[in-house]
């Protein structure tokens, strides 16, 4: 910009006029700081000298004891063990390689750990203690404390660690805790100062995540008096703060470790529910993992098995798994065509072993075909052809509102883990969600729990419980927090005719008591605690027409990820109902042979709140039951001693 | 011909320029920055490696950079300040997007070297940008109301970028860093009045509005000044940062407790005592003494910027050089005034002392401007 000699004056002027201002501001807000620092240092120096001295106590802060789970027994299933840790502080320690050398003589120390905690000693200050070694035995402990002399700047220290004495059993239900990590704290808004404690053990998955906020509890205090090296000189006070409040969850520690046994060696979810109250008994996924593992930071290894595993042992199939029920569907279908009165309740439809809609041939699963079908004939062998024809005259609407009566995609509130919705498709779902419009085919699909229908074993349960009492059950995992009894909501019945309720009981019944049943070989004998039921065998492919005329039917010819999911819903005693079982196994087969017998196991060892005596089942099998209990491996009732620590 | 034309002639050309640098103004820089290496020192418990050393190399890159920006003539950074500002706001959105964030929310980018905080560059760029729009407009516009909208604009774009990181702290520091030099430019009065009854409104109205439904600020933020007010109400959180820094002030006493001596710093009673808080350990170690020089340390760089600017015709250059002494002076005051409990916790470096690679290399290259601006002044006959 051109300026003429008197605008460059008059800009000099006003600029110098303004800055002598603003200096004039600066000056006095530095003399005031001045002042101040006057007022701090000269004038009440001796006071914040005094508070200085004083400040030598310290305040640090003592995590709470996290809140212990219980089983509905009382039994622990998460609680918090003494952890034995060895402490260095640098400055005390003075030649630091020839410490641990000495200390590597008394007690077994992991190369990595120890790596760690040098490195970490070098970066911190050297009056600052780093632990060394942590969750040693208490020999090893006692070892170290008895020769403390010899070890300078070590100190033997006990902190809390949350341990899981059922192991493998609660893994899916309860989870697991872990250090904080950088990304849990991003995600909470103005955390708890103790999340800032390292290694603070939080909820990572399950029941330990959900219901954090309960279990962690409240911060402590301690006040300690530090010399000037800054080394803990005593303690002089402390108030211990909060501990996290204790829950207790409806599942039976030892039906769940059966549940969980019985089912070792499957890729499979059982659930056992009580049908009046909803409690969910047991919640058994197979394989399972150690929660321990993650407690102490798995190895990458390790984590990476559990990953690579076909079987997925880190997902809760109870919840999480979402299967085609295949026909255990069938009773939706079926009580929605009676209701509706498209079906009469002794109507037969004729099966000549296929189903014919437009060009498209629909296959019942027995080839020849089973003659005329009433309802109870089809739910008692399985016919898919009477669903068939029953969804072709109803159409899927009033099959997905049956399907919400009794729990069927609905997302139950659980305190674990991804529970999934699963999914009932709806003419209206199909157009929103997937743009397309719905097939008379596809009701045919999914009259036989196929096409789109997708349950998990727990809702599977919760539709048997609905099933044996009539009643809108729902599930319950937490039975109390802090000693109060959660409420079960009072239930209401579900909206079907109580004659049709009945007849289809009966039809379940005869699935595991006549001599057609598809479940005959699993029933149970012992007159009180006969079992009704329903088998489901859901395909996961389709059965190509090159494979149908080359005759590749048979399951065990096909690749484990390719077989059917084998499916049993069951309740027992049949006349006053107590427990509804439901169990998945993947790709285990037809649903009789893979399903219904670990599903009968684990229903009678609720009755009998233990392993069944074989008088329960049918004479010719008892030899083989003998046999697979004594070989079963349990786990041992817990040591009622005072191992529970709270300290 | 113009008389900044006529008069530039007699500026020094080439290596002659070095004799016509600023020394004083190189010396006392240097002066704090020592004094910075040695509280490093102490508070890394006598480590040089830690902290200091860094620092160093840090600084010397920046004195290199400060030569270098002092070597080219003034009216070519003024002609590259459109320039920057727009290369600050483009850093600014782009670490929105893609910056990494640390500790405290501050946003930068990885450089490899260094790690570049765009809210550190931009504390400069908006004051050249400010300068250089001061120096473009007629004298007798400065107050108009269009006129006035237009640098109002240029220092709410940045400061609303910066504020939604978020960084309160920076966002104030370039919101009074841009009203110091729209003030400086000769922008009435009124205008500042008005502001000011503005903000007290609003302060009002924040407090008004507490436990209400139409309740303006969030829980915690609410908590946060409580803290401030009441350092004792929160003792373990963030009111104990504050208390302690008193503590460790106040108990240096005339001449403090000496070189290394701290037990306050010693025993990590302190946080963040190698940056933000990093007064408090000169104070405690070397007392009232040793708080009073630097004080007295920084007073002389804004005097020896105020006096260069008084003697320098440019309108641009005089600008410029009292902007980035003012934006000096709120980094200290601000900082100083946290570490003494007269202002709340904002993450505010103290300039030239505390730890940090962007806040230094920005500072000394703005001390080049300063400069350039000094050495290239119109000479008058």
């Amino acid at each position: 910009m051109k300026r003429t000699p008197k605008e460059v004056e008059d800009s000099a002027r006003l600029v110098t006029r303004r800055g002598a201002v603003l200096g004039g501001v600066q000056l006095l807000f530095m003399g005031g700081l001045a002042l101040r620092m006057r007022q701090m240092q000269v004038e009440e120096a001796d006071e914040y000298r005094l508070l200085a001295e004083e400040n030598r106590i310290n305040m640090r802060l003592i995590p709470p004891a996290r809140g212990v789970i219980y089983d509905r027994n009382g039994v622990p299933i998460a609680d918090n063990s003494q952890n034995y840790r060895i402490i260095i502080v640098r400055e005390d320690a003075g030649d630091v390689e020839e410490v641990v050398r000495r200390l590597k003589r008394l007690v077994p120390l992991d190369e990595n750990d120890l790596e760690r905690a040098l490195r970490e000693l070098e970066r911190r200050s050297p009056f600052v203690p780093v632990t060394l070694a942590d969750r040693l035995s208490w020999e090893d402990f006692s070892r170290v404390a008895s020769n403390a002399p010899a070890l300078p700047g070590i100190t033997p220290d006990v902190g809390l660690s949350r341990h899981y004495p059922m192991a493998e059993d609660f893994a899916h239900i309860v989870g697991y805790v872990g250090p904080v990590s950088d990304y849990d704290l991003s995600r909470i808004e103005d955390p708890d100062p103790l999340l800032q404690i390292p290694k603070f053990q939080i909820g990572k998955v399950g029941v330990e995540t959900k219901l954090e906020d309960r279990l962690r509890g409240k911060a402590g205090t301690r006040r300690i008096e530090v010399n000037a090296a800054g080394r803990v000189m005593r303690e002089l006070g402390r108030d211990p703060g909060i501990p996290g409040v204790d829950l207790q969850l409806t599942t039976d520690w030892r039906l769940q470790n059966f549940a969980q046994a019985r089912l070792a060696n499957e890729s499979a979810a059982a659930v056992v529910m009580d049908v009046e109250t909803g409690d969910l008994l047991a919640m058994a996924s197979a394989p399972a993992f150690d929660p321990n593992k993650f407690v102490r930071g798995i190895s990458s290894r390790d984590y990476g098995e559990l990953t690579a595993n076909t079987y997925r042992p880190l997902a809760n199939k109870t919840v999480q798994g979402t299967y085609p029920p295949g026909s255990t569907f069938k009773m939706m279908t079926g009580l929605a065509a009676l209701k509706a009165g498209v079906m009469g309740p002794e109507e037969t439809v004729w099966c000549p072993g296929h189903f014919q809609l437009g060009r498209r041939r629909f296959h019942c699963w027995k080839r020849g075909g089973h003659g005329h079908v009433s309802f109870d004939k089809a739910i008692v062998q399985s016919c898919d052809t009477y669903f068939y024809e029953a969804s072709r005259r109803l159409g899927i609407d009033p099959i997905e509102e049956m399907c919400r009566e009794f729990g069927l995609g609905e997302r139950f509130d659980l305190p674990i883990s991804a529970v999934a919705e699963g999914l009932i498709p709806s003419v209206k779902w199909k157009a929103q969600v997937r743009g397309e419009t719905w097939r008379p085919g596809d009701t045919i699909n999914a009259s036989i729990g196929q096409g789109y229908v997708l349950t998990s074993p727990l809702q599977l349960a919760v539709m048997t419980a609905r099933l044996a009492t009539g009643r809108k059950v729902m599930p319950r995992l937490v039975k109390s927090i802090d000693g109060l009894e959660t409420e079960i909501a009072p239930t209401e019945p579900v909206n079907v005719p109580a004659h049709l309720m009945e007849m289809t009981r009966r039809a379940m019944y005869r699935v595991s008591n006549s001599d057609r049943g598809t479940a005959r070989r699993s029933r149970i004998v012992e007159a009180s605690m006969e079992m009704a039921g329903k088998t489901g065998t859901s395909q996961v492919r389709n059965i190509t027409a090159a494979e149908r005329a080359a005759g590749v039917f048979k399951n065990e010819d096909l690749p484990w990820e390719r077989r059917d999911h084998g499916l049993f819903v069951c309740y027992a005693p049949f006349d006053r109902p107590k427990y509804a079982v439901s169990v998945v196994v993947e790709h285990g087969g037809g649903g009789s042979s893979a399903a219904a017998p670990p599903a009968r196991d684990i229903l009678l060892f609720a009755l009998y709140g233990g392993i069944p005596p074989v008088e329960a089942y049918p004479s010719d099998q008892r030899e083989r039951m003998r046999t697979m209990y004594e070989e079963l491996v349990l786990r041992d009732p817990p040591d009622p001693g005072p191992s529970r620590s709270r300290a | 011909m113009s008389y900044l034309e006529h008069s530039v002639k007699r500026v020094p050309t080439g290596a002659r320029k070095i004799l016509y640098l600023n020394w004083p103004l190189i010396l006392l820089i240097a002066a704090v920055a020592s004094i910075g290496f040695l509280m490093l020192v102490s508070v890394a418990g006598g480590r040089v490696d830690r902290w200091a050393e860094p620092q160093m190399i840090r600084f010397v890159m920046g004195m290199v950079a400060m030569f270098i920006v002092a070597m080219v003539p003034i009216w070519f950074w003024r002609n590259m300040a459109g320039l920057a500002y727009l290369f600050s706001l483009a850093l600014l959105v782009f670490v929105e997007f893609f910056g990494v964030t640390g500790m405290g929310a501050q946003r930068w980018i990885d450089l490899g070297f260094m790690r570049l905080q765009p809210s550190e560059v931009t504390k400069i760029t908006l004051v050249m940008i400010l300068a250089a729009y001061y120096d473009w407009l007629p004298l007798n516009k400065v107050s108009h109301p269009l006129w006035v909208l237009i640098p109002v604009a240029i220092i709410l774009i940045p400061t609303a970028l910066v504020l939604k990181q978020p960084d309160l702290g920076t966002a104030i520091l370039l919101l009074a860093g841009g009203g110091i030099v729209m003030f400086l430019a000769g922008v009435s009065w009124w205008y500042f009045g008005a502001v000011a009854a503005a903000g007290v409104g609003l302060v009002s109205a924040v407090f008004a509005s507490r436990g209400t439904d139409w309740q303006l600020i969030k829980d915690y933020q609410f908590r946060r000044i409580d803290t401030f007010l009441d350092p004792a109400s929160d003792p373990l959180g963030a009111g104990y940062h504050i208390t302690q820094s008193k503590i460790a002030l106040g108990s240096g006493g005339w001449t403090g407790r000496g070189f290394m001596q701290g037990t306050q710093s010693r025993l990590n009673f302190l946080p963040e005592k190698h940056t933000d808080f990093i007064f408090t350990t000169l104070a405690e170690e070397f007392g009232f003494i040793g708080g009073i020089s630097l004080l007295i340390l920084y007073g002389l760089i804004i005097l020896f910027c105020v006096v260069s600017a008084f003697g320098n015709r440019d309108r641009f250059g005089a600008l410029l050089t009292l902007g980035i002494a003012a934006a000096f002076f709120l980094f200290f005051a601000v900082n100083m005034s946290m570490v003494m409990g007269l202002a709340p916790v904002v993450g505010v470096p103290l300039p030239l002392v505390s730890f940090g690679g962007s806040a230094m290399l920005v500072l000394l290259v703005a001390f080049g401007l300063v400069q350039s601006a000094h050495v290239h002044r119109p000479r008058g006959s």
